[in-house]
């Protein structure tokens, strides 16, 4: 792959995840709002937000550490985009190098830590609060999502190439038609809900405890940039399980609509989580990953081994 | 932003503006980590002066102004007036008007405490139970907006009776709607008895004891909610409360759960008086005529949604009261927050701050300070103003923009000629 191909699938794939996004994002307002027997936004509403933001002042904040606090967001937009761009190029055109896994877990870590490090140069006292929380939270999701990613590996043939892992399971069955596939997809999807920041897991924003927690100094264009990077990570998290667990995305003939189905899917249960909890409390989603949702993702490793070992494909 | 610290404290501010609370407040949360020490408060930034205002209306002018203590609880306020007032004068109210003023109370219970359920789910974050209560709240609303004319400031109470009467008709439908509310506050509240979650964030959090409870004298729910059965209701029968079937609600724990469970099954109390006033309602004038308010003082309580409302009158035989003095609940409810939060999570405190239902307007005071020796008054308004007018001269020096008095001087001149 040449580097002008590169650039070009850089800026398309991110252009389109960020699009998805935007329609993912819309689809979740508009959902909860219908649950909430509210009218909610039309079609344009993320996108027009984002616009709107780009125009108004950037306000920095005297005891702010300047180009920390400008540039953090602008890290965690780089590193979703490109985490985007090479699921996307994994998944289409079956491209991609050995450990790529690693690199796409490691890439959708930046965007957590940029905030961490955004909110701790804005020298605010509740997106300093913010900050230890999404810090917390982050250590607390980060090992089971890992453990999660290791049965989808174990399942398909024991490759960290996230190509051989789509073409695994296209070839023979979608990991989570097994019984630790299906443990494994469970956390994964808490991972995501508390990787996107959503109720039970939006601790480090807070509305109504710490104004906006990591974001509260925020305004104008960089806010308008982690709206971006939400949006993508709406995107691409979503992408990233079908990728793993449900068999990867196609776009020609039937697989586009099957892919669809398994994008709305994941959707609707990140919008149905949020919807039907109430935050929790940071000490209580930490206990929450590590006394229940770990376990459970061992346990999927230790069937997924078993299973391999004995060659039992339920398993 | 303010980044005090003090060794390893660190200042939290909440407000003066936030988005837990609609109304201007200041909590200063000290905290280690994310454990509050220590925590203060500050209010009164939207002084009203309405007992002194209230020295300047008419006895019959009154009510209108007392509504606006506080706009959840624009029915007890005046009630509790115009009950003080009806001692003065010893004038017999006709039991409809009674049952009447019973009816729209409890209506206001119900809204006020759906109010709350809904707010407190905001506060952790569960969006759908606010739009839920809120929308289970609104034919009350709307039955309150048709009997009395208002969604809230009803404009009811009147020395001697009511104001308006209510049609059999609209008392049949008045029924109605309250039954239309009791089903899904069940359902609330077994949600909220059944929510695993819920119970995480609620139960045992915040925990007000109940000898903390009285030390702090806390009125209504948040007193009930710590295993005090105090209610003016029962204790000191007004209205027609005291030939009602209804129960006080009490729970012992304390937690924010205790209150939230007192506060939906009081609404489901609340329901059930409504429906004997109708069915008891007896016809017949809702109205006494008052001829003049002597001389005389007294006091008036009525159960607020809150807590206990206090109200004190008193004339010299003119147009207006000489004094009057108010006591609203969340006075002695919020300083409670002492006993309640210090040792919690940051994150449970905002919850537990909300649990009491405070109602910052009617707490606001205005306080004057004097020199211990000469009893002049430090900081008086003319010195205040001395200070803002030195404010705006520095911030004009900063931003090297024109003197107000010069930019706006020729501009008034030209108007007022």
């Amino acid at each position: 792959m040449g580097i002008g191909h590169m650039i070009l699938a850089l800026v398309f794939a991110s252009a389109g995840t960020l699009a998805l996004g935007l329609a993912a994002k819309w689809v979740d307002r508009k959902v909860t709002a219908r649950l909430q027997w509210r009218v909610g936004p039309p079609w344009y509403q993320p996108a027009v937000d984002c616009l709107k933001l780009m125009g108004k002042e950037t306000v920095m904040p005297a005891v702010a550490q300047g180009t920390g606090f400008l540039m953090a967001p602008l890290f965690g937009l780089a590193a979703a985009s490109l985490a985007a761009t090479m699921l996307w190029v994994m998944n289409l055109q079956a491209a991609g190098f050995i450990g790529d896994a690693i690199v796409i877990v490691y890439l959708l870590t930046i965007p957590a830590l940029a905030t961490i490090f955004g909110a701790a140069a804005s020298g605010s006292v509740h997106a300093s609060l913010g900050a230890t929380r999404e810090m917390k939270l982050l250590i607390s999701y980060e090992l089971p999502l890992i453990i999660a990613l290791l049965v989808a590996v174990v399942h398909t043939g024991g490759s960290l190439r996230i190509a051989q892992i789509v073409e695994a399971q296209q070839s023979g069955s979608a990991v989570f038609l097994s019984c630790s596939g299906a443990l494994a997809l469970i956390v994964a999807v808490f991972c995501m809900q508390a990787k996107l920041g959503l109720v039970p897991f939006d601790q480090a924003e807070a509305e109504t405890e710490l104004m906006a927690g990591v974001y509260t100094e925020y305004s104008g264009a960089p806010l308008a940039v982690i709206f971006a990077t939400r949006f993508l990570l709406l995107a691409t998290l979503p992408i990233l399980l079908i990728t793993l667990f449900l068999g990867g995305i196609q776009v020609t003939g039937w697989g586009l609509l099957l892919s669809v189905v398994k994008f709305v899917a994941l959707l609707v249960v990140i919008t149905l989580i949020r919807n039907t909890n109430p935050r929790l409390r940071i000490d209580q989603s930490l206990r929450f990953f590590w006394y229940t949702v770990t376990p459970v993702a061992l346990i999927a490793l230790v069937l997924a081994l078993l299973g391999r070992h004995y060659e039992v494909t339920w398993l | 932003m303010s980044t005090a610290t003090n060794g390893k404290r660190t200042l939290v501010p909440l407000g003066p503006f936030h988005p837990l609370q609609e109304e201007p407040e200041f909590f200063q949360l000290w905290v280690e980590g994310e454990t509050v020490v220590d925590l203060d408060m500050r209010t009164s930034y939207n002084h009203r002066g309405i007992e002194e205002l209230s020295s300047r209306r008419t006895f019959d002018q009154v009510p209108y102004l007392v509504e606006r203590v506080c706009g959840i609880c624009s029915a007890s306020h005046p009630l509790a007036y115009v009950q003080a007032v009806e001692t003065i004068c010893e004038c017999d109210v006709p039991e409809r008007a009674q049952y009447l003023r019973t009816i729209v109370l409890e209506l206001e219970r119900i809204h006020s405490h759906l109010l709350w359920v809904g707010l407190a789910g905001h506060f952790l974050g569960y969006n759908t139970v606010f739009m839920w209560a809120w929308r289970y709240r609104e034919p009350i609303m709307d039955i309150l907006e048709k009997a009395t004319g208002n969604r809230c400031t009803y404009a009811t109470a009147k020395i001697g009776g009511t104001r308006r009467d209510i049609p059999d008709d609209l008392m049949s439908e008045l029924v109605r709607a309250v039954d239309s509310v009791a089903g899904p506050t069940e359902m609330l509240t077994n949600a909220v008895l059944d929510d695993p979650v819920l119970h995480a964030r609620l139960v045992n959090v915040a925990v007000l004891t109940e000898a903390d409870a009285r030390k702090w004298c806390v009125t209504g729910p948040t007193a009930r909610g710590s295993g005090l059965p105090i209610d003016v209701r029962r204790d000191d029968p007004y209205c027609v409360y005291d030939r009602i079937d209804w129960d006080v609600i009490t729970f012992p724990e304390g937690d924010v759960m205790a209150k939230a469970k007192v506060r939906l099954l009081e609404t489901l109390e609340a329901v059930k008086i409504i429906k004997q006033c109708a069915q008891q309602c007896p016809s017949g004038p809702y109205d006494a005529e008052v001829e003049s308010i002597p001389p005389g003082e007294a006091i008036g309580r009525v159960e607020a949604p809150r807590g206990e409302t206090f109200h004190y009158v008193r004339s010299d035989g003119g147009r207006c009261p000489v004094r009057h003095k108010i006591r609203a609940p969340s006075f002695v409810n919020v300083p409670s927050f002492r006993a309640s939060c210090i040792g919690q999570h940051v994150a449970d405190v905002t919850i537990a701050l909300a649990a009491v239902d405070p109602c910052y307007s009617c707490t606001e005071r205005m306080a004057v300070a004097r020199d211990a020796e000469t009893g002049e008054t430090l900081q008086s308004a003319k010195a205040l103003f001395e200070l803002s007018r030195q404010r705006t001269r520095w911030f004009e020096q900063q931003l090297g923009v024109e003197p107000f008095d010069q930019r706006w001087a020729p501009r008034l001149r030209e108007l007022l000629a």
